[in-house]
């Protein structure tokens, strides 16, 4: 597999956090309320996820190494991780499996329907995430996975409609979220210095 | 006097029960003895009774604050089977958004807030207006300990044992005139020590504003705080003074008040002016009327355990209906909510 040792420490990075996180909730250090700090840290988890994910490509045609790319998927797949147990908390920390409570806000909450919109938009996209799909797929693969653009947008509102004083934190996430959007915009796009792939880029493995 | 800070896992001194509680308690607290047993207990419980709870922080009280401890009524007001929250979840989880919006950010940054000198303007419809420094104006009143439910609208709450004292006191000092019909509370203004009012991203139009209608103020229950967990309050908790409205969602209780009016009409209130249709003016506590993005029919009580959540349901008027629900007869609740 190539890049393999690089895949790895992205894949052992990444699994740090969560590991770190339950460590915390182990020792009782996540305050009084652990399982609505779960929740948000696992929400913002899934966007912060997204936006690297999104940052893959324009990076490997800045730098021209094909890394960048090699980790995408499994980005992608964090990502979706992410949201399941962020959904998965807020069932259980917020809503104490309380399945008529879901039904209410499923209709009610304007951020709950959009959160699960994106939901399902990352779900689609997680399960045609393998080879077998991207070749049963073909052409409408490429269309289905900037499904991920709506994601992001989705998301993004979603953090919107939760944030009630203060939208400083919410400004820099959209702000880089519009930046790695801008850069594909075709005009934009092709101002990028581009760099070819090098083909000693197996050199630079870590 | 040196405040101790230590590291979490230490064990510190108040950990220890002093032995001259240990063996005579109410000596202690007595007034009599009070001159002993200040010889005799260690130099931290002189600042506050920060002894009656576990894991309190001391504090440096003003003297004004010392000197009414030994009169203080304690457990004016009790709960009835709950347990108080820990000093430090009091503490550490809190919705002060003039120093962050993180619920740990007052912690973090409200030790620069200066509440010594601090001073209190009174105005508006009253007999008596002025501008009163914070111990003159502590000076008529009686301490009394109220351990009351804190309900955030947030859909969190806890239990709090604070020390102030009814505001129907404060009103028969200041003497309203016969035009006033509310009560508005003003939270300090200051961007050089509040990181939150520098923001340029808040929607908060600085300074944080609140009120009562001035029955709701007469009302027994609505005291105003100096004091929790037997101490004063902790700059993150709205010292040195804050309004306590327990019946009411936690945001109308407003912290570091420095000023107060007596007003005819109804103030534009803080939140109100945000989003009037997640936040009215009443705010009282109502589990049958939602916040627009969640339900209010549950709590979390904190401290809430990661594999036990603490969820139970949430009671009208806080469970203080008793108490407050003649104030609002006649009025439909849901439409101002």
């Amino acid at each position: 597999m190539r890049y393999l040792w690089w895949r790895l420490a992205v894949f052992l990075a990444i699994c740090a956090v969560p590991v770190a996180w339950l460590h915390q909730a182990w020792i009782l250090d996540l305050g009084p309320d652990p399982g609505k700090t779960l929740v948000d840290r696992f929400g913002l988890g899934t966007l912060v996820l997204l936006l690297i994910t999104l940052a893959m490509t324009p990076l490997q045609r800045v730098t021209g190494w094909a890394g960048w790319i090699a980790v995408r998927r499994q980005l992608g797949l964090w990502c979706f991780a992410s949201v399941v147990v962020h959904m998965l908390a807020y069932g259980f920390f917020i809503l104490g499996f309380d399945w008529a409570q879901l039904g209410v806000e499923l209709v009610k909450r304007p951020y709950i329907i959009v959160g699960s919109l994106g939901f399902l938009c990352l779900l689609a996209l997680a399960v045609t995430s393998n080879r077998y799909s991207q070749r049963r797929l073909g052409a409408r693969w490429k269309k289905l996975h900037k499904l991920i653009y709506v994601v992001l947008g989705l998301g993004l509102l979603h953090m919107l409609w939760i944030a009630r004083a203060d939208l400083k934190e919410w400004a820099i996430y959209a702000g880089v979220g519009a930046f790695l959007l801008a850069l594909r915009i075709p005009a934009i796009a092709g101002r990028i210095p581009r760099r070819k792939a090098r083909k000693t880029a197996a050199v630079t493995k870590v | 006097m040196l405040i101790k800070i230590p590291c979490a896992s230490a064990c510190n001194e108040s950990d220890v029960t002093p032995e001259s509680i240990y063996l005579s308690r109410r000596a202690v607290l007595g007034a009599s003895l009070a001159g002993l047993a200040a010889s005799a207990l260690p130099s931290w419980a002189q600042a506050g009774d920060a002894s009656r709870y576990d894991g309190v922080e001391a504090a440096d009280a003003p003297g004004w604050f010392k000197d009414k401890l030994p009169s203080t009524k304690w457990q004016a007001v009790n709960v009835q089977n709950e347990t108080i929250t820990p000093f430090k979840d009091a503490t550490h989880y809190n919705n002060f958004y003039e120093f962050g919006t993180d619920k740990g950010d007052p912690a973090q940054n409200a030790g620069s807030l200066k509440t010594e000198p601090w001073s209190v303007v009174i105005d508006g419809e009253v007999a008596k207006p002025g501008r009163y420094a914070l111990e003159d104006f502590m000076k008529p009143y009686q301490l009394e300990e109220r351990i009351y439910r804190l309900r955030c609208v947030e859909a969190w709450s806890m239990v709090i044992p604070w020390m102030g004292f009814p505001i129907s006191e404060l009103l028969k000092q200041v003497e309203p005139t016969s035009k006033a019909k509310y009560i508005r509370f003003e939270t300090l203004q200051d961007p050089k020590v509040m990181p939150g009012q520098r923001s340029g991203f808040a929607l908060i139009d600085w300074p944080y504003v609140e009120g009562l209608r001035l029955d709701e103020a007469m009302n027994p229950l609505a005291i105003l705080a100096v004091g929790m967990y037997g101490r004063t309050l902790p700059n993150q908790n709205g010292a040195p003074l804050r309004l306590v409205v327990p019946w009411k969602y936690g945001f109308k209780s407003v912290k570091s008040i420095v000023r107060i009016s007596l007003v005819s009409e109804q103030p534009k209130t803080t939140w109100q002016s945000i989003a009037a249709n997640e936040y009215g003016f009443y705010a009282n506590v109502n589990p049958t009327v939602d916040h627009p993005r969640w339900t209010q029919a549950h709590e979390r009580r904190l401290p809430s355990g990661l594999f036990s959540p603490n969820i139970r349901q949430t009671e009208m008027f806080n469970g203080y209906g008793e108490q407050v629900a003649a104030l609002y007869t006649g009025m439909d609740l849901r439409k101002d909510y």
